[in-house]
C-alpha cells in the first residue's frame, strides 16, 4: 500500500497565476475506498482552486463526521482545516467566518452529516447566508458507519442486503432554495467537465453556495436498484445547463448558439456563463428552480447544473454589521471597549 | 483511434524504453531489481545470455539504453543503467556452474568465424551450445578484437576480458586459431565449413590528406593503429605536445592514452561544432577532466616540418552555416590560420571497411560503398552460407550492436543448417504476470525514489595518470548500486487495463501522479493527443487505447511518463488495472524460442 503520493510529476504540469501546479494543492494520500466518489470531488476542489489561483492558506475546509468529511485532509494541503463533530460543521464554521471573514470557506459534509444528525445545522447556516460554499458528498448512506440508509435516500432504494427504502428522502437542493441560498447547483462526482466549474462558481460566489454532489459509495451503495449508483446517476443525469466561469469580458465564441447562453456577473467581477440545455430553466429566478426540480424529480431525473444564482447575494455579516476586520487584527481596545461602551448598548436595548 | 493490439508483445515492449532501445534487448529492470536485492549472480546472468560481456559492456557500452530511459523524462537524468551493469559483473559468485552445458554430443555441423570480435564470439557462444563445433580465426594473439586492442586498459582492464572471452573459448565446443589471418574466403569455404561467419570489423584508419603528411610521417600516426600498438605494450612513450585530431570516441581514447605516456599538452582539435562530435557526452567529459582542451571550427590544412621532423600543424577556422535545406556547411571565417606546435599528431577522423582477403568473384556481392549486400535482418549474404555482422556488416558501430548482430547470424545460421526459412525468425519468449500480492501489496518494490543520477566514484587523478593500465572508473559500491537501481521505474511492470471490469469511477485518472490516464470519446490520433488530462506531445511514446466501457468511451493511457508507481492499481475498486511484469527474452539459438527445443 502507498501512502505517498511520488512527487514527481509530468514535465509539462501548467502553473497558475501563483507559479503553482495542480500538485501543489494536494493533500496525503487518501484514505477511503478505491473508487470512492469522494476522492473524485477531493480531485475536482483541488483543481478548482487551483485554476482559481487561489492561495492555499486562505483557505479555510472545515467538516463534520463521515467519510465525505474526512477528504479535506486529501486535498489543499495547505490550507487550514478543522475536522468538527458529527453534523457540526456548519456552526464551527459560522463561528470561524464571525471572527475572519477573510478567509474563503469551505465546508465539506456528507448527507448523513448534513440531512440526518446536522439537518438543523445545514437549515440555519443556509437561512442566514453564512458567506462559504457548502459541498454535500451525497451517496445516500452513512459510509463510515457502514452502509445504513441516510436521509437523502430514495423512497424504493435498496441497500445492498436487500432491505428497501421506505422513508421519503430530503432533497438538499430545494430545501437549500428554500431557505435562502443564493447559490445552488447540483453535480455528480462522475462528471468533472461539470463539477470542477460549479465549485468555482461557488468559491466565487459571495454568499452561501451549496453543491449538492452526488458521490457513489463503492463499498455500501453501488449495486442494482441503489439510486446512488454510478450506472443509475449516468442514466438519469439530466444537465440544465454548462457552467463557465470567467474574469474577463472573454467575447462569447461561436461554440455557444445565440440565445442559448445565460450570463451573470458576480460581485467579485467573475462572469458565469450558462449555456442552456433545457428550454424552460431560468437559473435566475428562485421559484422558477423550484418548480423545476420538482418537475423533473416526478419524471425520475436528476437534474444537475447550475439551479439557482443570486448575483447580489448578502451575507451573515452585512446582515448583522459586524465589523470587516478580522478579529485577531484588533486590538484589545476595539475588542473590549469598556464599561461605558457596555453600558450604552445596554441602554439602546432597554 | 483502434484499440491496442495487444496479442503481439510490441506495444508492452516498446513501454519498457531500455530494453527497446538496447539492440540485444536486455530485460534491464529485471536484472536492476536483482541488483537492489543484492543478487548479483542472477542480475549477471540475465546480462550473460543477452549481451554476452556484460563485464566489459558494464564499462564500455555505448549505451542506447539511456537516452531512451524513461526516468530522464521525468527529472534530469536516466538511470545508471551501464554501470549497474558492473556492479552484477563485480559483485557476482561463481557464474560457471550456471552456464548452459556445452553438449559433449555433437551435432556434426562445422562453422567458421573470421574475427575474434565480439560478433564472432556470440556467435560461437550461441552455436557452441547448442553442438556446434565453431572455428575462431583471429590475425591477432587473443580473442576479443577491438575490445583488447583498441579500447585501453583504463577504461577496461584485461583481466574482464580475459574472463569473458574465456567462458566462450574455454568451455569446448570453440575450437580458436589465433595469429591466423584468413587470407582467402574461397579457401575457408572450401574446407567444407557448413557456414563461415564474418566478423572481421572495420579495420582501416582513414588518412589524413594535407601537404605535409608524408615528410612528418614519422610523428604522425593513424589512431587504431597506434592504440593497438599501445595496447601490445609496443608503444610506451609520446611527444609532450600531442594533436589529436577527430571528434569521436577513438579521438577520445587517443588524447587520453597519450595523457598517460607522457603527453604533457595534449590537445582534440575537430572540423565541426563540439555539441556536434560523434563522441558520446561522458567520453568528452572524462577527456576534458584529465585536461585536455577540445578545440572546435578548426580545419586541418598544413603539417610543418623541419628536417623531417614534424613541428607543427596549420588549421583554417572555419564556421556554421546553413543553407535553406537546413544542410550544415563548414566555411571560412576569413580570420587568420593559426599554427599549433607539436611533437606527435594523432589521427582519429574514422574508420573504414576493408574486405581484401574476400574474392570479388565467388557470387559474394559489395555494394557501392564496398559493403557485403546483406539481408538487414537475416544477415545473410548472397552467398547463402555465408553470413556477416558486427562492423564488418554495416560499417563501425559498437559492441552491443556486434552481439546483437551476432545472436541473429547464430540464429540464421542454425536455420541454414537445418535447410529451413532464414526468415522464418523464431519468436521472442514472453512471460505476463501479475504482481499482486495481496490487496494493495506488489511483488515489485512500488515507492518511487526521488534520488538524482549518483555519480561513479573515479580513483584520483594523479594516480590514473600516471599508468595507462589503472583502471579510472572505480564502479559503484553497493551501497552506491542500492541507491542507484531504486530509481529505476520498473517500466516492465506493465499497466494492464481491463475495460470489463471499470465502473468508470475515475480513482485511477484523480490519483496517477503523471496524468497519464484520461477516459474520452474516441477520435483520431492525432486529436486525441491533445485531448487527454496532459496533452501526448511525444510522439515516440504510444497510447493505450481501449473500448468496451459502459459509457462508450475510451480509456486513453499516454505511456510517456508513466511512473509504474502502481497507484492506479491500488485505488481502483474493481481490479480493472492490475500491474503486470512482462519479461521478454529475444529468441537465442540455444534457448528458449529456438528450433532444437520447439521440434
Ligand atoms: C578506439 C576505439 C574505441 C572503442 N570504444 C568502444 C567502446 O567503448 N564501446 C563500444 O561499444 N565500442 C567501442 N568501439 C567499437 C567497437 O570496438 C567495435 O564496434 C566492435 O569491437 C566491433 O566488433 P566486431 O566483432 O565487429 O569486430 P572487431 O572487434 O573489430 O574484431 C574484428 C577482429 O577480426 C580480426 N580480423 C580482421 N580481419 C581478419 C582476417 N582476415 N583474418 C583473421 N582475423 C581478422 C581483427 O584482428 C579483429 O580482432 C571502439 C572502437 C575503437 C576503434
Ligand atoms: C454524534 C455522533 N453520532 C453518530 C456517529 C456515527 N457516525 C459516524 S459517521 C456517520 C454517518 C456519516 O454519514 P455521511 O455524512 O453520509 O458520510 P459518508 O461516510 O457517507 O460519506 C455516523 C452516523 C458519530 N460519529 N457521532
Ligand atoms: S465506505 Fe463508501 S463512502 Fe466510505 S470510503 Fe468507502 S466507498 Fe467511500
Ligand atoms: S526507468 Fe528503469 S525500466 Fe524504465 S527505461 Fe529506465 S532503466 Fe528501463
Ligand atoms: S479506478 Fe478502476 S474502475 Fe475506476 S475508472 Fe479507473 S480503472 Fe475504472
Ligand atoms: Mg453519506
Amino acid at each position: 500500500m502507498s501512502y505517498l503520493k511520488p512527487t514527481l510529476h509530468h514535465p509539462k504540469l501548467p502553473t497558475n497565476a501563483l507559479g503553482l501546479t495542480r500538485r501543489d494543492y494536494e493533500g496525503s494520500i487518501s484514505t477511503l475506498c478505491a473508487g470512492c466518489g469522494h476522492d473524485s470531488i477531493s480531485a475536482a476542489i483541488v483543481q478548482a482552486v487551483w485554476e482559481l489561483s487561489i492561495p492555499p492558506h486562505r483557505v479555510a475546509k472545515l467538516s463534520g463526521i463521515g467519510c465525505s468529511s474526512k477528504t479535506p485532509d486529501y486535498f489543499l494541503g495547505a490550507s487550514h482545516g478543522f475536522n468538527s463533530v458529527h453534523g457540526r460543521m456548519p456552526s464551527v464554521l459560522t463561528g470561524a467566518n464571525l471572527a475572519n471573514r477573510e478567509l474563503i470557506y469551505l465546508g465539506v459534509s456528507g448527507d448523513g452529516d448534513s440531512a440526518s444528525i446536522g439537518l438543523g445545522q445545514f437549515a440555519h447556516l443556509m437561512r442566514r447566508g453564512v458567506n462559504m460554499t457548502y459541498i454535500v458528498e451525497n451517496n445516500g448512506v452513512y459510509g463510515l458507519t457502514k452502509g445504513q440508509f441516510s436521509a437523502t435516500s430514495d423512497k424504493g432504494s435498496k441497500a445492498k442486503k436487500g432491505a428497501v427504502n421506505t422513508d421519503e428522502p430530503i432533497d438538499l437542493v430545494a430545501l437549500a432554495l428554500e431557505l435562502g441560498a443564493t447559490y445552488v447547483a447540483r453535480s455528480f462526482s462522475g462528471d468533472k467537465d461539470q463539477l470542477v466549474p460549479l465549485i468555482k462558481g461557488a468559491l466565487t460566489h459571495q454568499g452561501v453556495a451549496f453543491i449538492d454532489c452526488i458521490s457513489p459509495c463503492v463499498a455500501f451503495n453501488n449495486h442494482e436498484g441503489s439510486t446512488k449508483s454510478y450506472d443509475y446517476v449516468r442514466e438519469h443525469n439530466e444537465a440544465v445547463n454548462r457552467l463557465d466561469v470567467f474574469f474577463d469580458r472573454t467575447p462569447i465564441t461561436a461554440s455557444y448558439a445565440p440565445g442559448e447562453v445565460t450570463e451573470v456577473t458576480q460581485h467579485d467581477g467573475s462572469l458565469l456563463r450558462m449555456r442552456k440545455l433545457h428550454e424552460d430553466h431560468d437559473p435566475t429566478d428562485r421559484v422558477a428552480a423550484l418548480n423545476y426540480l420538482a418537475r423533473h424529480k416526478a419524471m425520475g431525473e436528476i437534474v444537475t447544473g447550475l439551479l439557482y444564482i443570486d448575483p447580489h447575494p448578502e451575507d451573515l455579516h452585512d446582515h448583522l454589521g459586524t465589523v470587516a476586520t478580522p478579529l485577531n487584527r484588533l486590538d484589545d481596545a476595539a475588542l473590549c471597549p469598556g464599561s461605558a461602551a457596555l453600558e450604552k448598548i445596554n441602554a439602546a436595548l432597554r | 483511434m483502434r484499440p491496442t493490439d495487444l496479442t503481439t508483445p510490441t506495444h508492452f515492449h516498446k513501454v519498457v524504453d531500455c530494453q527497446w532501445a538496447c539492440p540485444a534487448h536486455t530485460p534491464v529492470p529485471e536484472y536492476i531489481r536483482l541488483i537492489a536485492a543484492g543478487r548479483y549472480t542472477d542480475a549477471y546472468m540475465i546480462n550473460w545470455h543477452s549481451n554476452v560481456f556484460p563485464g566489459i559492456l558494464g564499462r564500455t557500452c555505448d549505451r542506447p539504453c539511456e537516452p531512451a530511459c524513461r526516468r530522464g523524462r521525468v527529472e534530469e537524468e536516466p538511470v545508471a543503467i551501464c554501470r549497474l551493469k558492473r556492479v552484477a559483473a563485480d559483485n557476482k559468485e561463481e557464474v560457471l556452474s550456471r552456464m548452459p552445458p556445452v553438449p559433449a554430443l555433437k551435432n556434426g555441423k562445422r562453422i567458421a568465424c573470421v574475427g575474434a570480435g565480439p560478433a564472432s564470439l556470440t556467435v560461437a557462444r550461441d552455436l557452441a551450445l547448442l553442438g556446434y563445433e565453431v572455428h575462431v580465426y583471429d590475425a591477432e594473439a587473443r580473442g576479443g578484437g577491438f575490445m583488447w586492442t583498441q579500447i585501453p586498459r583504463f577504461r577496461l582492464p584485461e583481466s574482464v576480458i580475459e574472463e569473458e572471452v574465456g567462458y566462450i573459448t574455454g568451455r569446448g565446443g570453440v575450437v580458436t586459431h589465433y595469429n591466423h589471418r584468413v587470407q582467402s574466403l574461397k579457401a575457408l569455404l572450401d574446407e567444407g565449413f557448413d557456414a563461415v561467419f564474418v566478423g572481421c570489423g572495420a579495420p582501416r584508419g582513414r588518412e589524413l590528406d594535407v601537404p605535409g603528411r608524408q615528410e612528418a610521417a614519422a610523428n604522425i600516426h593513424i589512431g587504431i593503429e597506434w592504440l593497438a600498438k599501445v595496447s601490445f605494450g609496443h608503444v610506451e612513450r609520446v611527444g609532450k605536445r600531442v594533436i589529436v585530431l577527430g571528434g569521436g570516441n577513438t579521438a577520445m581514447d587517443c588524447c587520453r592514452s597519450a595523457r598517460r605516456l607522457g603527453g604533457e599538452d595534449v590537445k582534440v582539435i575537430v572540423r565541426s561544432g563540439f555539441e556536434e562530435m560523434k563522441a558520446s557526452p561522458w567520453e568528452k567529459e572524462d577527456a576534458m577532466r584529465e585536461g585536455i582542451p577540445i578545440l572546435n571550427y578548426l580545419v586541418p590544412k598544413r603539417v610543418l616540418h623541419e628536417n623531417g621532423r614534424l613541428t607543427g600543424m596549420v588549421f583554417e577556422k572555419v564556421k556554421a552555416e546553413y543553407d535553406a535545406k537546413g544542410r550544415r556547411n563548414l566555411v571560412p571565417t576569413g580570420e587568420p590560420d593559426v599554427t599549433y606546435d607539436c611533437d606527435d599528431v594523432l589521427v582519429a577522423i574514422g574508420q573504414e571497411n576493408a574486405f581484401p582477403w574476400i574474392e570479388r568473384d565467388i557470387g559474394l556481392e559489395f555494394d557501392r560503398w564496398g559493403l557485403p549486400k546483406l539481408d538487414p535482418v537475416t544477415l545473410q549474404s548472397t552467398l547463402p552460407n555465408v553470413f556477416f555482422g558486427g562492423d564488418a556488416a554495416f560499417g563501425p558501430k559498437n559492441i552491443i550492436w556486434a552481439v546483437a548482430h551476432g545472436h541473429e547470424a547464430a540464429v540464421s545460421i542454425d536455420l541454414h543448417c537445418r535447410g529451413e526459412d532464414v526468415r522464418d525468425r523464431p519468436d521472442p519468449h514472453v512471460r505476463m504476470a501479475s504482481q499482486k500480492m495481496g490487496i494493495h501489496e506488489w511483488s515489485y518494490d512500488n515507492d518511487v525514489s526521488i534520488d538524482l543520477r549518483y555519480k561513479v566514484p573515479h580513483v584520483e587523478e594523479r594516480l590514473a595518470l600516471r599508468d595507462i593500465r589503472v583502471e579510472v572508473e572505480l564502479g559503484y559500491d553497493r551501497e552506491l548500486a542500492y541507491k542507484e537501481a531504486q530509481r529505476c521505474l520498473n517500466c516492465d511492470v506493465q499497466t494492464v487495463f481491463n475495460a470489463k471490469l471499470c465502473i468508470e469511477c475515475d480513482g485511477c485518472v484523480d490519483i496517477c501522479p503523471t496524468d497519464c490516464i484520461t477516459f474520452t470519446e474516441n477520435g483520431e490520433e492525432d486529436d486525441l493527443r491533445t485531448r487527454l488530462k496532459a496533452p501526448a506531445i511525444n510522439r515516440s511514446q504510444d497510447l493505450y487505447v481501449a473500448d468496451g466501457l459502459k459509457t462508450g468511451r475510451v480509456m486513453v493511457k499516454d505511456e510517456d511518463v508513466c511512473l509504474h508507481c502502481g497507484l492506479c492499481a491500488e485505488r481502483c475498486p474493481t481490479g480493472a488495472w492490475d500491474m503486470q511484469k512482462f519479461y521478454l527474452e529475444t529468441a537465442k539459438t540455444y534457448a528458449n524460442g529456438a528450433r532444437a527445443c520447439r521440434s
